[in-house]
């Protein structure tokens, strides 16, 4: 197998690296220091490595790099940062969605797809958009109430 | 079942504090959300390996060949380690002259098998390569024969003599016996006598974060290894069997990714020192999915059989409980998981006749060790519905029924124990109840039913084992705050309670407080994140060494000020005095004035838990813990008597959580305890076939998602009266005890039969209500 050269574009920043054609896209952006996607099953069962590829929510895990070579991809990390942080990021550190945060950067992700799509769902549109994302920490109520929260900050910032 | 209404609560004072009892963002929950919290797998260092271990396909096999020539020919692989270079590569697993019981020789755990393996996962040999994918290549290579010995599944097979010996010289890993009263005087004081067995299932932690680390060698020669662990401390266990010095291993432990007592045994550790220490370069070890699943432990299996004695009015006048758990291929915790379930199999309730025997035996499946419960949810699903079988026999309300024979402080344990703090079973079933509100009716197939169960939990490790933790505080100049503490944060907020105990103490925001932890080497030992017991006894550390430093800060204070001690107080980072605050100083300043005149703004404290003796092996009478957590949990179900489903429509938990340090983070505890629980009553069961695992991964193990149940109301009571501190019990384990026992009494309360066996699955339901239908 001789590696290709994919590009992919992460948080805004270019990358072109070598890659065998087998190496998952999860692989690739751990490789490349992207650590806040993270690696729960490599099978698709958990969630964890949730990242938004050209605005979509994908399990990293489930694609190939190379299909995302010239794909904008955004993880989680790529959202905020600690001055400036993302409204999904706030609520989910305010409302008590965070406990060992090993599915956290995964959740937003799927959360931030949501919302794209529908800025204001209902509790359970929440529940059915996060419900690819394993946690077995919070028992997910206070996950869907930090959705809730963000999506509600995040329309009032829109409206102006 | 009739509506139940809350019993009004004893009068408690607790005062109103400024920071404990808010719910404030956690010190550690922002960098988790942007994704910045660095966890054990996400480490590299330059020149780093990678290792990947060969483990058995069988559950009881000799090794009759091993080849590893090609594995180690492969380009890339630095070495491949088997028990040959591994000269006394044994762990001890089981804990000698802690139990109070011999150690058995054999059951030290292999590092890397020798000539036995003796379940499906064990590791056999270590492949360390330049890449990972290098490594996992190599690993197809290794070629192995087994010699395949009779192998042993079920612990009641592995009890009969004869049964084949996972090792010499019986299967009976460790037994406990209780007796308090006598037995058959209270059976035949007794109107009836209720015999029930129950059984439960092997059960996945499913942490989200699969074993990880990354150990190196490092100038001074020491070891250094990062892992992700609940327990600090077992750098002297990996000195032992590397037979090194202690002070030449040191743990870095990370935020962990989920605990709940998986990550409480030696996991990746091991393995990477011993391949650091082989190559002389950074070795990173990350399990798959599958292989967190298979080499790591579980929840022991019980089979527990209650006969009861009982008066027509009520009150249970003897209790004779037999338990029996699946310990797996090696002993790890499995005594003291088996002393847990043994010494509470009473549940709640004050019986003065009792005979408790317990037994853990070895077959050739997946070890079992802590997980969160310890032993404690086995023996609720069991003790609870036990006593709903009663009420039902007695034609009494499971609550009016409860309430003669709940335990009260002051009463007695099995293990004559005293209660010492409040006990809030009545309080807590009630309230539980109450808020079930209306109860949904029965429509077509489906039916509707209630159920509830309580339960005493204790927080704290074993009195006997002379538990300690270590805590120092330091106040800079500039008035902000550094701890060092040694507490691994498994996400429950260990880290945050630490902070927020001292910032209350000493006036200070939260965020002027900056946390070190889990470091072996450089932060003080603070013992293990396990048995429910960081909060209680690093929290009782920190507040002794952040008083001492308020004291210091105060005693100043009374001389510039000229006032009592008692009128002075810190808030907002300013000394002030209470009756005149325009009175004050910025602590900044008066710390700079301590430190120019040398008073010492840093404190070291150590807490130590009451000790005792070990219990008396005969009797099973003594103390055994620091204190109880007491609470309850009620559910509604929704039973599709056509498919046998069951839904979980409601739940609600109430706890006495003693005092809540952060109520947002113990509300979390409880509803992710809660949810644990539901998962473990109608859907985990981790299966295995003659000792081979069905259920390898995620796909086929499933544990609750979003959408399963609606979220579990939580009620926090707060009794003050815990031994941690401001009052507060422990809430990390016992928030998972009941949810299986309530579960299964709303079930038995909704198809008019009772199942004994967890999970609820809809095959059981429907041979169940076979069952009632050939009635
Ligand atoms: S790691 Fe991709 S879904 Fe679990
Ligand atoms: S917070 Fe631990 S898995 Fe979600």
């Amino acid at each position: 197998m001789t590696p290709q050269i994919v590009t992919l574009t992460v948080n805004s920043r270019t990358h072109q690296v070598a890659l065998g054609a087998h190496i998952t896209l999860l692989r690739a952006l751990r490789d490349l220091g992207y650590t806040d996607v993270k690696n729960g099953c490599e099978k698709g069962d958990c969630g964890a490595c949730a990242v938004l590829l050209d605005g979509k929510a994908v399990n990293s895990c489930l694609v190939l790099a190379w299909q995302a070579d010239g794909a904008q991809i955004n993880t989680n990390a790529g959202l905020g940062t600690q001055e400036n942080p993302h409204p999904l990021q706030v609520a989910f550190a305010d409302h008590g969605a965070v406990q060992c945060g090993y599915c956290t950067s995964g959740a937003i992700i799927a959360a931030h797809a949501l919302l794209e799509a529908n800025p204001a769902p209902t509790e359970t549109e929440i529940r059915q958009a996060l419900s690819g994302n394993l946690c077995r920490c919070t028992g997910y109520g206070q996950i869907t109430e930090a959705v809730q929260a963000a999506a509600a900050v995040m329309q009032k910032v829109k409206g102006g | 079942m009739k509506r139940y209404t809350a019993k009004p609560l004893p009068p408690v004072n607790l005062p109103e504090l400024r920071q404990v009892g808010k719910p404030l963002r956690r010190v550690d929950a922002l960098g988790k959300a942007l994704g910045t919290t660095s966890y054990a797998g996400d480490f590299t260092m330059p020149h780093m390996l990678h290792a990947k271990a060969f483990r058995s396909t069988e559950p009881h096999a000799r090794i009759r060949r091993l080849d590893i020539q090609r594995a180690r020919a492969f380009p890339g692989v630095v070495c491949v380690l088997t028990a040959s270079d591994l000269p006394d590569g044994k762990l001890a697993s089981d804990m000698p002259g802690q139990t109070g019981q011999k150690r058995r020789s054999g059951s030290d755990v292999q590092i890397l098998a020798a000539e036995i393996v003796r379940y499906v996962g064990e590791p056999i040999a270590l492949v360390v390569a330049e890449t990972i994918e290098a490594a996992e290549q190599a690993l197809e290579l290794i070629e192995i024969e087994y010699e395949i010995l009779p192998g042993v599944f079920d612990p009641l097979e592995a009890m009969k003599p004869g049964a084949p010996t996972v090792y010499e010289p019986d299967n009976i890993v460790a037994r406990w016996k209780f007796r308090r009263g006598d037995v058959e005087t209270g059976m035949t004081a007794a109107d009836l006598v209720i015999t029930n067995q129950f059984k439960m299932p092997f059960v996945e932690h499913a942490y989200l974060e699969p074993e990880a680390g990354l150990a190196w060698v490092d100038e001074q020669g020491v070891i250094n290894i990062r892992v992700c662990t609940q327990v600090v401390e077992h750098f002297r266990s990996i000195a032992r069997a590397l037979n090194v010095p202690q002070n030449r291993i040191r743990i870095r432990g990370t935020m962990v990714g989920g605990g709940f007592g998986g990550k409480e045994d030696i996991t990746v550790e091991i393995l990477l020192a011993v391949a650091a220490r082989h190559t002389n370069r950074p070795v990173q070890m990350v399990y798959t999915r599958e292989e967190s699943f298979s080499a790591q432990s579980k929840r022991h299996p019980f089979v527990i059989t209650h006969r009861t004695g009982v008066t027509r009015s009520g009150r249970i006048t003897a209790a004779e409980i037999a338990l029996i758990a699946d310990s797996g291929a090696y002993p790890y915790l499995s005594p003291y998981v088996l002393l847990y379930a043994a010494g509470m199999a009473t549940g709640p309730y004050r019986i003065d006749n009792v005979r408790i025997d317990a037994a853990a035996v070895a077959t050739n499946q997946t070890f079992t060790s802590a997980f969160r419960g310890f032993g404690g949810p086995q023996a609720c699903f069991a003790y609870e519905q036990q006593m709903d079988a009663i009420a039902q026999q007695l034609g009494m309300d499971p609550l009016d029924f409860r309430r003669i024979n709940y335990l009260q402080t002051g009463d007695k344990t099995a293990s004559g124990q005293v209660i010492e703090s409040a006990a809030w079973l009545e309080e807590t079933a009630s309230r539980a109840l109450e808020a079930l509100g209306e109860k949904t009716p029965d429509h077509d197939a489906v039916k509707i039913g209630w159920g509830f169960s309580s339960y005493f939990q204790s927080y704290g490790r074993i009195t006997w084992l002379h538990d300690t933790s270590r805590a120092w505080v330091g106040l800079e100049v500039d008035g902000t705050v550094v701890i060092r503490c040694g507490t691994p944060d498994l996400g429950a907020g260990q880290v945050n309670s630490l902070a927020q105990i001292t910032a209350e103490i000493l006036g200070v925001p939260l965020e002027n407080v900056t946390v070190y932890s889990t470091d072996s080497a450089v932060t003080p030992l603070a013992g293990t994140s396990t048995a429910t017991r960081q909060l209680y006894m690093s929290g009782n550390a920190i507040s002794m060494a952040a008083s001492e430093i308020r004291r210091v800060l105060l005693e100043r204070a009374q001389k510039l000020f000229e006032e009592d001690l008692d009128n002075l107080d810190i808030a907002d980072s300013r000394v002030f005095v209470k009756d005149r605050p325009e009175h004050s100083i910025p602590l900044a300043d008066l710390a700079a004035m301590c430190a120019a005149e040398g008073l010492e703004l840093h404190n070291l404290a150590q807490f130590n838990a009451p000790f005792s003796e070990p219990i008396d092996p005969e009797t099973g009478q003594g103390r055994i813990w620091p204190d109880f957590t007491f609470g309850s949990m009620a559910v509604e179900v929704a039973v599709d008597t056509e498919t046998g489903e069951v839904d979980i429509l409601k739940s609600i938990a109430c706890h006495d959580v003693g005092r809540a340090i952060n109520p947002d983070s113990c509300r979390g505890q409880i509803a992710g305890g809660s949810l644990q629980g539901l998962g473990y009553a109608v859907m985990e069961e981790f299966k295995l076939h003659n000792g081979h695992i069905m259920t390898p991964s995620l796909s086929e193990y499933l544990i609750p998602t979003s959408l399963d149940f609606n979220p579990t109301e939580v009620i926090m009571l707060e009794s003050g009266s815990g031994v941690g501190p401001f009052g507060a019990k422990g809430i990390g384990e016992p928030a998972l005890t009941p949810a299986a026992a309530a579960v299964a009494n709303a079930v038995a309360d909704a198809i008019g039969v009772r199942i004994h066996e967890i999970p609820l699955t809809p095959e059981r339901v429907l041979a169940a209500l076979e069952k009632v239908a050939a009635r």
